[in-house]
């Protein structure tokens, strides 16, 4: 009896740290495209850097329930990070990322202290504080950044030595996408971990977590310099496979998309904001197309929509029609937490 | 016999308000010890106290004989001072599996460990195990905590607590609002818990109260009013008065 109960936990609990057929099938299919695609690269790029951006943001927001609407900062930061140091003569990819992510962590450290105490809105106006500041910071510091006019001139060597980057995007999207699945693979695993474990209870009821002996605030400030590097990461990205940096990276725009990208996929299962960024790209792609000016009132609407429907019935249909098709399959996403959509 | 906790002329001042006066206050090893007092005594104040929530204005907290007064709550936790809460504190989105496999691996350090996958140590898992039967959690370890039935959720409630191998276990009205049917399931595994671990019970219910207690101390306009046997308190008409909300003359 009691060997049989042993055998349930164990697999129970290890169950979450196998991939299912699906996470595979995702994978499978993001690498195909490489081949498959060869003329949407440039997009399937930025998808690929705005998905690795919403993972970040996941982390935080997902898993240890800290909401942000400049995660831009990071991001921003990490882009002028890569750029400079390229403009500079170090124009090896990899080196720039390291450094790109060690300046993300930096910052991101440095003001978790500020972003963890007080209540959701207090977050929300601190972390769009620190992104206005840095904003500002970059234009005025126009001898570093370029200020207004952008960081011209950033000229990359090629990835590990070998591949240089090419106008058609191949180079640039088989790089991110790389970077981004490795960073996934981290990612996953942290979820599933004991400290993983710990964040989630953190989010849930941080009185009982520290009950439970867990040093809430240090935890919340270690994933958040976790996201913060990701985040510089993603930024590091588009600085690196565009050769090009504005301010556009530090834009409240881009705190808020991100926010809206993971929106649309999805809290607290890590490919929420992977499909978000798909279906957000293709969204803005296919509206711009049929009416240029206008894509952003479709957009505005699609989000109103999501969240007035509620993202879980939505999903919870999908769900419903897959398993029908495919059986059963191997992992049930966990299921969203309400709260998280309703705080945004 | 050893001294499990203590506290030293314990005050805590919120204002004009003395929630806490002078309290000193000794919980012998291996306990079953009551504390109780009408509504307001301060007994809340007097737990956050011994659990760090909140600093006291004045006295000591020693834990088997160390000083824990400085020490954050979690810090407490780890040296071996656990609590229930009196309205649930669950994780409403995780399972009892998850919730008992996140304190056993907090306890054994497993939250600075985040690359192993939850569960894939021999030894957790079987104080996992260990814990959901002693809690008689084991048909419902899948489940959503939300979901669970309130007499579940309670006994869940406890387990946490236990999960954290406490040497002193503070529990806050254990029993409070489980329906008589699911009632006698929660009195079972709390008159069961072993008995290296001290207890003190903070509770309302007397019938509890004098099944469970071997000391009883009565906590009156937040000190201590008196302390004894739970046939020496059951008996005392001081006591009687104070719960009857008669004037007493000291």
């Amino acid at each position: 009896m009691s060997t049989n109960i042993a055998d349930h936990v164990r697999t129970s609990l290890v169950r979450k740290g196998r991939w299912g057929i699906g996470e595979i099938l995702f994978w499978l299919i993001a690498a195909a495209t490489l081949f498959l695609l060869p003329e949407r690269h440039l997009i399937l790029n930025e998808i690929a850097i705005i998905g690795l951006f919403a993972l970040s943001l996941d982390l935080i927001l997902g898993y240890a329930g800290i909401v942000s609407l400049g995660h831009a900062a990071f991001f921003g930061l990490g882009a002028y990070a890569a750029g400079i140091l390229a403009k500079h003569g170090f124009a090896d990819p990899l080196l720039g990322l390291l450094i790109a992510a060690i300046a993300a962590a930096i910052l991101g450290f440095v003001t978790s202290f500020l972003v963890l105490r007080g209540s959701d809105l207090t977050k929300l106006m601190v972390t769009l504080g620190v992104a206005l500041v840095l904003g500002e910071i970059a234009n005025q510091a126009s001898w570093l950044t370029g200020g207004a006019d952008g960081l011209q001139g950033v000229s990359m060597g090629p990835v590990v030595g070998l591949f240089e980057f090419d106008i058609f995007g191949t180079t640039a999207y088989a790089y991110s996408l790389v970077v981004t699945f490795l960073l996934f693979i981290v990612a996953r695993r942290i979820v599933v971990s004991p400290y993983g474990l710990s964040l989630r209870s953190i989010r849930d009821n941080p009185l009982r977590a520290r009950a439970v002996g867990i040093p809430v605030n240090r935890r919340l400030v270690a994933v958040y310099t976790l996201s913060a590097a990701y985040a510089g990461v993603a930024g590091a990205l588009l600085a690196q496979t565009t050769q090009f940096v504005s301010l556009d990276v530090l834009a409240f725009h881009r705190s808020a998309d991100v926010m809206l990208v993971l929106v649309i996929g999805g809290v607290g299962y890590l490919y929420g904001g992977l499909i978000g960024a798909i279906i957000f790209k293709v969204l803005q792609d296919v509206i711009s197309a049929w009416t240029p000016q206008y894509w952003q009132f479709w957009i505005g609407l699609i989000l109103v929509i999501i969240v007035l429907a509620g993202r879980e019935r939505l999903t919870e249909r999908v769900r419903t029609l897959w398993k029908g098709v495919a059986g059963r399959t191997a992992k049930s996403p966990e299921p969203l937490p309400k709260t998280s959509v309703r705080e945004i | 016999m050893a001294i499990a906790l203590e506290t030293k002329g314990l005050v805590k001042r919120f204002g004009g308000l003395q929630a806490t006066d002078n309290v000193s206050f000794q919980l012998q090893q291996g306990a079953r010890h009551a504390l109780i007092g009408p509504n307001g005594a301060g007994k809340t104040t007097f737990i956050n106290l011994l659990t760090g929530v909140i600093k006291p204005t004045a006295g000591q907290i020693l834990l088997e004989g160390q000083d824990i007064t400085g020490l954050r709550p979690e810090l407490r936790v780890q040296r071996g001072l656990a609590r229930t809460f009196q309205i649930n504190q669950l994780f409403p989105a995780m399972t009892p599996l998850e919730t008992i496999g996140l304190a056993v691996s907090e306890r054994t350090g497993g939250g600075r460990d985040w690359w192993r996958v939850t569960g894939s140590k021999r030894d957790i898992i079987d104080d996992i195990v260990d814990i959901a039967q002693r809690f008689r959690l084991t048909d419902v370890l899948d489940e959503r905590t939300s979901n669970l039935p309130y007499g579940k959720q309670r006994l869940l409630e406890i387990a946490v607590a236990f999960a954290c191998r406490p040497r002193v276990l503070l529990l806050d009205e254990p029993a409070a609002g489980v329906p008589e049917a699911e009632r006698h399931e929660l009195l079972a595994t709390v008159a069961a818990l072993p008995r290296d671990v001290s207890v003190l019970l903070i509770e309302h219910d007397m019938d509890l109260v004098f099944s469970f207690a071997d000391r009883i101390s009565v906590l009156v306009n937040g000190a201590l009013f008196t302390e004894g046997t739970v046939e020496e308190v059951s008996t005392d008409p001081r006591v009687r008065a104070v719960y009857l909300g008669e004037s007493v003359d000291e």
